[in-house]
This record gives structure tokens, sequence and C-alpha cells, in this order.
């Protein structure tokens, strides 16, 4: 046995990385519905001391899943720079996090080794890291990212506005748009989860961000939030798509189970670029991923619903993203039971996504059946816009009507940069200061009757 | 602080126009929001009264069998959702025995997140839908009531009832202003180990804030016609119905 340790009078034997890594992944009841988890604290603390030893090199000398058998995995290896890689190539786990800590490694020395580092790297450091570890790593790793605006900048968190309508009535989606608009949110998309899924009723939300982005000059994009092939046809039916999503996860299997694979996201990837639409920069893809993803699917592979996710983040970032979302509880109490799980999820998928080189926001979110409650998501976006997080979702409310669950609210922006100081994306902060909607000092402007958008309310209105 | 553009309220249910004090919500929206919590919290704790439903489904002139999985508890169906997707033994040789003659379509209900979606939307929903597949000469299984189950239970019943065609009435989980939404699944040549990929989805059942029943029907009649006519369901079936003439039509024919 290669992974073991005696600890007082007791032989832990862990047979290979991937029982290694579950078995040392922080408790979730993803891994405990899996059968996959340790069965004692104890057991748990032994397997991250193992863990810590193991060399990254093991990494790349035995893959979780075969790459014959999963194409994510193929990706992985294929995309692994070995002269990235050199300057860590020596450490262990344990090191990499010291490494990572360490003063004289500098924020360009650690933007420099994303492409040597597997998801799998990133993954078994971040078990042996606590909180404040992920916080102050994820905090060094600037990703920048642009369409019509530019996201990641440091001092900056943007908001996704997420207008969802159970009926995707046009006036009630039209009328959250306003709302959020009026609250400062919105720069780093405007993004309908649509009710329905027919091709008809989702370009008709197309065209109705469209107008509203392009009537007001917004510098921002918008999405639907369709199937990618659902996308692929609007896009070739002439719908003014700016941005492609699609759910992800982070096994071949997985994805399959969503209906995609990598060669059918590079292809809706191309058909958006040749439509032109972004000004500033040409980032035009927007993934969602969940810790759990591949084990709803029954497509986990017995690999830890952690190490799952952050192998989503290979299959994001061959697509340069604008944007990635990790859901983080969405999913629900079998996957993260309450709030303590998800606000460890979140922290370590912010981190293990900002050192892939990833664009990671986050929707700090929870379900009515699980144990969590509104002051658990207070604690989780204050952590993660300490950690840099490049986007929170802003919705009426922090309620979604159409999804059922909860998330932020544009009032809750509006707090992290109170008590942060964190701004807009540069070009939106521009715009709200125009519009009379900021004060020119990154709050909501004193004026009871915010003067240009009145007109969109007035024409909702219809008089 | 008010927002003065609080008359948008009238195109929605979201929580829009809020007001503020400083950057935060005021202390009225707080507290709304707190409260609407504890109802969804409440919601999913409700048990589901399936005897009851039954009897209701025979009143429509339809046969019900009662099933069961192995959920102990709602605490446990929370925690286990692979409980949720499998039949008891017992339940899975009194489906065998039903010895139904072979059927287009096999119709599941199961509280799932929200008893109170099942109680108040389940039987009016049931009576358009069965209405729906009299009228197109669809046949239907013995409708299965099962409590704590999952969408994917309904492969096995599926594959059980040797049916074309699964379709399962869930409670869809409860949100802060709607927790007794109700969600249709639909999934072709039913047998377990079907993805989701496999299935269409038709959510927010929920009259008269969210779909109406004859609307919802509408749709489940088309994407019913369409997976039997091309034997598929799923991302490869898209929802191209032209909704309001179907809808008008369906709307007619239910009447």
């Amino acid at each position: 046995m290669k992974y073991t340790r005696t600890f007082k009078t007791k032989n832990y034997n862990f047979k290979d990385i991937k029982t290694l890594l579950a078995k040392a992944s922080p408790l979730r009841s993803a891994d405990e519905l899996a059968g996959i988890a340790s069965v004692s604290e104890e057991e748990r603390a032994v397997a991250q001391w193992v863990l810590a030893d193991l060399p990254l090199t093991e990494f790349l000398e035995e893959p979780l899943i075969p790459p014959e058998d999963d194409e994510v995995s193929r990706l992985i290896f294929e995309s692994h720079d070995q002269t990235a890689f050199a300057p860590i190539s020596s450490l262990t786990v344990g090191g990499f996090r010291e490494w990572l800590l360490n003063d004289a490694t500098s924020d360009a020395d650690i933007v420099g080794v994303r492409w040597g580092l597997t998801p799998e790297m990133t993954a078994a450091v971040s078990k042996i890291m606590r909180n404040q570890d992920l916080i102050a790593v994820a905090k060094r790793c600037a990703v920048i990212t642009r369409f019509r605006n530019t996201i990641g900048l440091p001092g900056r968190i943007s908001t996704r506005l997420q207008p969802n309508h159970p009926t995707d009535d046009p006036k009630g989606i039209a009328a959250s748009v306003l709302d959020g608009l009026l609250y400062g949110n919105g720069d780093a998309v405007i993004g309908i989860n649509p009710a329905t899924d027919s091709p008809k009723n989702l370009a008709n939300l197309l065209r109705l961000l469209d107008d509203i982005i392009g009537q007001h000059q917004i510098p921002t994009q918008s999405c639907v939030l369709a199937h990618v092939t659902t996308t692929l046809e609007l896009m070739r039916s002439g719908a003014p798509v700016d941005l492609v999503f699609q759910s992800i996860a982070g096994t071949e299997a997985a994805n399959k189970s969503f209906g995609i694979n990598l060669a059918l996201l590079a292809e809706a990837k191309a058909t958006a670029l040749a439509l032109g639409r972004g000004t500033v920069g040409n980032n035009l893809m927007y993934f969602e991923t969940g810790q759990g993803s591949a084990l709803s699917a029954n497509a986990h592979h017995g690999i830890d619903a952690q190490t799952c996710e952050a192998r989503a983040y290979a299959v994001a970032r061959a697509f340069s993203p604008l944007l990635v979302n990790t859901v983080v509880g969405f999913i629900g109490p079998e996957y993260l039971f309450d709030g303590k799980q998800i606000i460890r999820a979140g922290l370590e998928d912010h981190f293990c996504g900002k050192l892939l080189g990833l664009p990671m926001g986050c929707d700090v979110c929870y379900t009515n059946h699980a144990e969590a409650d509104q002051n658990d998501m207070d604690n989780l976006m204050t952590l993660l816009a300490v950690a840099g997080c490049t986007f929170i979702m802003g919705i009426p409310g922090g309620d979604d009507i159409m999804l059922a669950y909860q998330t932020t609210s544009f009032h809750d922006a509006l707090y992290l940069r109170r008590v942060l100081g964190l701004r807009p994306s540069p070009e939106f902060e521009d715009w709200l200061d125009r519009m009379g909607i900021f004060d020119g000092n990154n709050a909501l402007s004193q004026s009871i009757e915010p003067p240009k958008l009145s007109g969109a309310i007035r024409q909702l209105m219809g008089n | 602080m008010g927002d003065p553009w609080m008359e948008l309220r009238q195109f929605t249910q979201a929580r829009i126009a809020l007001g503020r004090a400083g950057h935060a919500v005021p202390t009225q929206a707080l507290l709304d929001f707190q409260l609407a919590h504890a109802e969804a919290r409440d919601a999913v704790h409700f048990p589901w009264d399936i005897d009851a439903f039954a009897g209701q489904v025979h009143d429509l002139g339809e046969e019900a069998v009662i099933l069961g999985t192995s959920v102990s508890s709602r605490s446990e169906y929370l925690r286990r959702p692979d409980l949720g997707r499998a039949l008891t033994e017992a339940s899975r040789t009194r489906l065998k025995n039903l010895q139904a003659s072979a059927v287009d379509v096999a119709l599941i209900v199961t509280n799932g997140l929200s008893s109170t979606a099942v109680e108040r939307h389940g039987i009016p929903l049931l009576q358009a839908i069965v209405k729906g597949f009299r009228s197109r000469q669809i046949s239907i299984a013995p409708v299965a009531l099962v409590a704590n189950g999952r969408v994917a239970l309904a492969d096995e019943i599926g594959s059980v009832l040797a049916a074309k065609l699964a379709i399962i009435v869930v409670g869809e989980r409860p949100g802060l202003s709607a927790a007794d939404s109700l969600g249709l699944y639909l999934t072709f040549a039913p047998r377990p180990g079907n993805t989701d990929a496999e299935r269409n989805c038709i959510s927010n059942v929920r009259p008269p804030e969210g779909l109406g029943y004859a609307e919802a029907t509408a749709k489940l009649l088309y994407l019913t016609g369409e997976a039997l006519r091309r034997g598929i369901s799923g991302v490869t079936l898209k929802d191209d119905m032209d909704t309001d003439n179907l809808v008008l039509q369906a709307i007619i024919e239910l009447d």
C-alpha cells in the first residue's frame, strides 16, 4: 500500500489517490451520500496528513479516471504545461500550500504556474487549507476578462442581474431588470434563467435584453441560460446572443448527462465569436458548476464532490470564459447539508477556480430544505468579497421566484461596496454615474428620482 | 427611503422596489422575507395525505395504486435522494402483478419537496391531463402515487409497466413566494439509468401566478404527441410548439 499511515496503534490504508482525496475532504453530505467520506474525524485528519506528504508529480502519474475512458481527463493531461509546472515540480501538497502563502512567492509567480496545475492538485491543496488560507491565496490571483466591460480588476466586484420570472413574462422581467439597474447591479451580465425552453420564447427574451442594453447604452452583456444546443439554434436563426451559457461538470459521463461534450462547446464558442458582438474583448462563454453535479448524474467515478468540481474548471478554462459561477448551495442538503458546508464549499470553489485562472463568481445561495438562512449567506458573501470574488448574483430581495431558492440581493452588493469599498467594473461604474444612479462615490445617489431611466419606467407603464 | 418606481410591482411577484435604509433593506422588507422563509421551511416538512389523494383520483374515474420507497422519514428523504429513486421490493411486485395491458403512458404523482403543491394543484392538474389523454386516445396505466419520491423513480415505474412514456408530477422545491409549484417530467422509453438530458420538463404549474392547468396540459400533450411520434425525449425534443395557438386549442378541447 502506497498511501498508508499508522496513528497510535491504528493502521490507515488509502488504496489510491482518489480514495485519499475523498477521505481528506472536509465533511460534506455529498461524499457521505456517495459512501466515500471518512468514517471518523481521526481518519479524515490522518488522510490530510498523508495527502500533505504526497508529491505533486503523483497527480501526473496516477490519473483519477483513465484518460482513454474520459475526455475531461484527456483534456487535463493534454493541457498540462511542464514548463509552467517547473517551479513547483519538486513540492509536496503540503509544501505547495506553504509556497502559495509564502511572502517570497509573488502574485505573478502564482499566476505563472496556472497551466502547470491540474485541477486535482488545486483540490488536494485546498483540502489541507483553512478558510483563511483559501481567502488569502485567492486574493492573490487576479483574473481579468472582457466583453463589453472589464471584469475582475482588483478592488472591484461585479454582479449578475438575475431578473427571473416564473412564466418568463416580458414586463415582469423588464421590471426586475430596471429595479436591478437602479440599484447599480448588472455589470457581470444580465442573465435570465428561462422557465420554458421554447426557442421562440428564448429569442423574445434575448431581444428584450438586447433592446434594454442598446437603448440605454449599458456597458454590459446579456444571457438567456438555455441549453447550448438551443443557443446554437438561436444564433443560427439570428437571435442577438452575447454570451453562450452552459452547465458543465468534471467528468465526461456527467457532461453527457447534461447533453454536452467538449466538441459541442467548441462549436458554440466559435459560432458566438463569429457574431462579433463584444466591444472591449472576446470572452463570451458563461459556465455554471456546483459540487455534487457529477454525483447527481451518477457519473463521479468514486471521486469526491469537490475534486469533481475542480475538474469542471479544467473544462471551463479551455474556453476562456467571461464568467464562471459556482452555484454553491443550489442542489440541496444531500450535497451540502448546512450553512457551514455551503460556506466551506464556496471558498474552496472560488480558490480552485482562481488558482486555475478562471473568473470565478459565486451564487451564494441555499434552498428551503437546507439547514441554512440569510445570515449564512451574509457570512459567505463577505468572505468571498474579501477573497476578491469576481461576481455574485443580484436578485430582487434575494428571492428567486422562478428557481425557488434564495441568493444575494441587489442591496447585498451595496453592502459589500459600503463595508469593503469594492466598485463595479469601471465602464459600468461610469455609466451608473452618468445615469445619476450612483453618486460618483460608489454609492446610490440620494436624489429621489433617478433621472435617466425614468423614461424606461414610464415606457413599461405604458404612458 | 421608498423607491419612486413602486408601480412596477404590478408586473411581478419579485421583491422589487423594496426601498432602502442606507444600503440595506427597510425593516418591513426584512421581516417579510423572514416570515416567508419560515413558511417555506414549514412547507417542506408538511405531510401528504396520500390515501385521501387516491380517493380523489378514483373520483376522476381513474385507478390509483399507492406504492412506496424505502425512505423512512422526511429527514432521510432530504439526505438520501437515492432511496427516493427506487421502489421497495413489495411495491415492485405489486406493480408487476397489476397485469396492465401495454400502455402509452405511465403517470406517477409524488409530493417531492412540497406536499402543499400536490395537495393544492395535483387533482385539478390530473383532471386536465386525463381529459386530454382520453380525447387523444392515449392510454394510461393506473396512476401511481408515491410519497417521498424523486423524479428518476418514474424510470423504474415506467419500465415495470412497460409504458412507452413515463410522466411524473412532482412537488417542486418551495421558494419564498411559491411554496406550491408542481413540476412535470416526461421521459420516453423509461428504464433505470435514464439521464436528465433524456427528460423534458414543464415547471411552475401553480395557477394563477404560475402556469395554469390547461396551459401545462397543452404543453404536455404536445410533448407527449411528439415523443410518441418521434420516439425521443429530452434535449433532442425541443418545445417548438406555437404556444398561443395550441394552448387556445387545448383550452377549447378541455372546456
